[in-house]
């Protein structure tokens, strides 16, 4: 397929109710729909894993007045998945505000997930009051030098979990800083082009509103690492709705929150919880599953709504 | 007469400055949009200033210089403090940096 035609093809997007999938072969994206994407998942060597971002324990406004109550709902449906998924990934903003209390509601609630392990990296809403000290001491072990960022592989993929909430200072947007970004290269750079790439972190990785802040400073400088691979999927959250965006092989990719939706990037005079009733919220609120099947290679990213 | 009210309201004011003085000056900001306004405000010495976040959104007030930080502000929850020495505080919300402001105290 050449270049013009992967664009075309890039270009196609599908809405299927409540939930948007995509789907990548070889680094081409496809739309399909939510049924062929189960399908799909059931294909040999095939894994499962949810994204659960935004969180917000503690929250309590006009969209939402019991953002625990939402995350349950969302919970018990993945919990119904078939195969379980593999792992959940939680991109930050645990709580709202490091809440007293929050971390452990939260914990205690996830321990419920059907699922082998849970990673973490944090929002600004887990780290601001102390530096992340309380969260680094809950989740810092077993990362990097207990910072927080951190790699693993699976089945194949090589997953990173990075942190761009505790530089968070100044500047008005999120940040990696040197330190992490020349861990990212040495951490990469033993891997084939081939090897299917992951990346997960709270803040976009990649410039959607920085009047808002929904960007990181430095993300440029770590994109650099990750142009040489074939497939490259971005995973974020902050923004509290999807939005994606491909550039060569890589692919960004935002998960609503569980909590409360924030305005498209523009669309109101500041970011924040957009004040709405609770049900129109909460067909803005929800989860992201993804499946990735290697050999074929196909990523699909499903992101349904509580209702 | 006549001189005899000028002195009582001569002493009325002169208590009611007395009064002022030991209860020491206020100024209010509010925080809304994720905006501080006003974005700076010019103070005496020994003005206590007191913040309102007005949006649903959680916020701090945060000294650039680490003089002075509030935990974070809930809907219609405040935050005060006292500024005693002349001089530019430069502040902002830890969770949302691009939101900054300045007090002047002179």
């Amino acid at each position: 397929m050449d270049h013009i035609d992967r664009r075309g093809f890039l270009q196609c997007m599908a809405w299927t109710g409540s939930a948007l999938v995509w789907t990548s072969a070889g680094g081409v994206l496809s739309s399909r729909m939510l049924g062929s994407a189960e399908a799909a998942d059931d294909a040999a060597g095939a894994f499962r894993f949810v994204q659960v971002s935004d969180t917000h324990i503690g929250f309590k406004g006009q969209a939402n007045s019991d953002p625990a109550a939402t995350l349950r709902q969302l919970l018990d449906r993945i919990n119904t998945l078939k195969p379980a998924p593999a792992f959940v990934l939680h991109t930050g903003d645990q709580t709202h505000g490091q809440k007293p209390g929050a971390f452990d509601q939260l914990a205690e609630m996830l321990k419920g997930v059907k699922t082998e392990r849970i990673f973490y990296v944090p929002g600004e809403h887990d780290v601001f009051l102390d530096g992340g000290k309380e969260y680094l001491s809950r989740y810092g072990k077993g990362t990097v030098g207990e910072h927080g960022w951190q790699s693993f592989d699976y089945k194949g993929t090589h997953f990173v979990g990075l942190v761009n909430v505790l530089k968070y200072k100044g500047e008005g947007m999120g940040a990696l800083g040197q330190d992490q970004i020349e861990w990212l290269e040495k951490d990469l750079s033993p891997l084939s082009a081939s090897t299917p790439i992951v990346v997960f972190a709270h803040v976009p990785l990649w410039s959607v509103y920085p009047q808002w802040g929904w960007v990181t400073e430095d993300a440029e400088r770590a994109l650099t690492y990750l142009k040489r691979f074939g497939s490259v999927s971005v995973l974020n959250g902050h923004i509290h709705q999807v939005l994606t965006k491909v550039e060569g092989n890589v692919r960004f990719h935002t998960a609503r929150s569980t909590a409360f939706p924030q305005p498209a990037p523009g669309s109101a005079p500041a970011p924040g919880p957009m004040k709405i009733d609770e049900a129109e919220a909460r067909r803005m609120i929800g989860v992201t599953e993804a499946s990735l099947v290697r050999g074929a290679e196909p990523l699909a990213i499903v992101d349904s709504t509580l209702s | 007469m006549k001189k005899r009210m000028v002195i009582l309201i001569g002493l009325l004011l002169a208590a009611s400055t007395a009064a002022h003085a030991v209860a020491g000056r206020s100024a209010t900001v509010g925080i809304k949009e994720f905006k501080f306004a006003p974005a700076a405000l010019e103070i005496r010495p020994g003005t206590t200033v007191t913040w309102t976040n007005r949006d649903e959104e959680t916020h701090t007030i945060t000294s650039a210089t680490g003089a002075f930080a509030s935990p974070g502000l809930s809907n219609d929850e405040t935050f005060s403090q006292t500024f005693t020495k002349p001089g530019t505080y430069q502040y902002f919300c830890a969770l949302h940096p691009m939101m900054r402001a300045t007090v002047i105290v002179k």
